[in-house]
């Protein structure tokens, strides 16, 4: 699946991981950095039992999930910038396709599918055991808005 | 779908059942919210507390923690958990309104940011803009010092079930 991380941790990519624990509520939630490739980054969420939204079932909240979302859109959105700048989230809509399953980690693949001077449109996919049967898919949109 | 049975190993998080019905009209009787800002863990975990305008609206209060803070160098709160803030509200908006009997699943969202979430406590309110026997639509605006000037709004929708 996702988990591509190499036995021994190149410098590169031990920045990364640190990266994720200079924004403090992606610390917070246990974000952590698991793989990109040219166009995409993909981040997960351990389940952890603070972050359940039904006391019924267990299940996570909605809200973990578009956090885990906006934070690997945000990701992304550098991976698709390649320098860096300061982007502001625009909007960003969910489909929530079925409840993440209790004691398992979410993922999201996040990409940018369009990249214009002043806006990236961004798509990102969260699931648990298989990316073709997600939980939830979303769009977003940046603002570039250091370009005039 | 969505009536998952609950894992064998329950966390004590977890409870067999909840009478939303009872929990939030002792709620609107007493004035006393904790019960209800204790329901749902991510939300404490936010800090998020259910309050009341003059009006007997309820209102919801999202005091400033640092670790809500998404960018240092504005400094801001982290976009997630506005988001999470705001669909919190409209669960809690829906069952204060008693329009579902148990916990309301959200089937989408539009989320707008209209401006930066600044380091201070944030509010939000919601509006049912349409109460379907099985669907409820959802409006949330939030804002920070001036009801005026929105930080962000969003329209949901939840699949709910009515009261019996």
């Amino acid at each position: 699946m996702s988990d591509k991380a190499p036995a021994q941790e190149s410098s590169k990519a031990k920045k990364r991981r640190e990266s994720m624990n200079s924004i403090p509520h992606s610390a917070e939630l246990g974000i952590e950095f698991v793989c990109r490739d040219d166009t995409s980054a993909t981040l997960k969420i351990p389940y952890k039992k603070e972050l359940i939204g039904n006391p019924l079932n267990g299940t996570v909240h909605g809200g973990v999930v578009l956090s885990l979302i906006d934070s690997a859109c945000g990701r992304a959105v550098f991976i698709a910038l390649k320098t860096p700048e300061t982007i502001a989230t625009l909007d960003l809509r969910v489909d929530y396709f079925k409840p993440a399953k209790p004691e398992q980690d979410l993922y999201c693949v996040a990409e940018c599918y369009k990249l214009t001077r002043s806006v990236v449109f961004m798509r990102a996919v969260v699931y648990q055991d298989d990316i073709d049967d997600p939980i939830a898919s979303s769009v977003s949109t940046f603002m570039r808005t250091s370009v005039q | 779908m969505s009536d998952q049975t609950p894992s064998e190993q329950n966390p004590p998080e977890q409870v067999e059942t909840i009478d939303f019905s009872t929990l939030f009209s002792n709620a609107r009787q007493t004035g006393n919210y904790d019960a209800v800002n204790e329901l749902i863990p991510y939300a404490h975990f936010l800090g998020i507390r259910l309050d009341h305008d003059e009006d007997g609206t309820p209102l919801f209060v999202l005091p400033f923690d640092p670790k809500n803070i998404g960018n240092t160098h504005l400094p801001a709160i982290h976009g997630g958990v506005i988001a999470g803030f705001l669909e919190n509200a409209a669960i809690m908006h829906l069952l204060y309104a008693m329009e579902s009997s148990t916990m309301p699943k959200p089937i989408n969202c539009n989320i707008d940011y209209l401006r930066s979430g600044r380091p201070i406590e944030t509010y939000a309110k919601c509006e049912v803009t349409k109460q379907g026997r099985r669907i409820a639509n959802v409006s949330i605006k939030a804002w920070q010092d001036n009801p005026d000037k929105l930080i962000a709004s969003a329209r949901y929708h939840f699949k709910v079930t009515p009261e019996a």
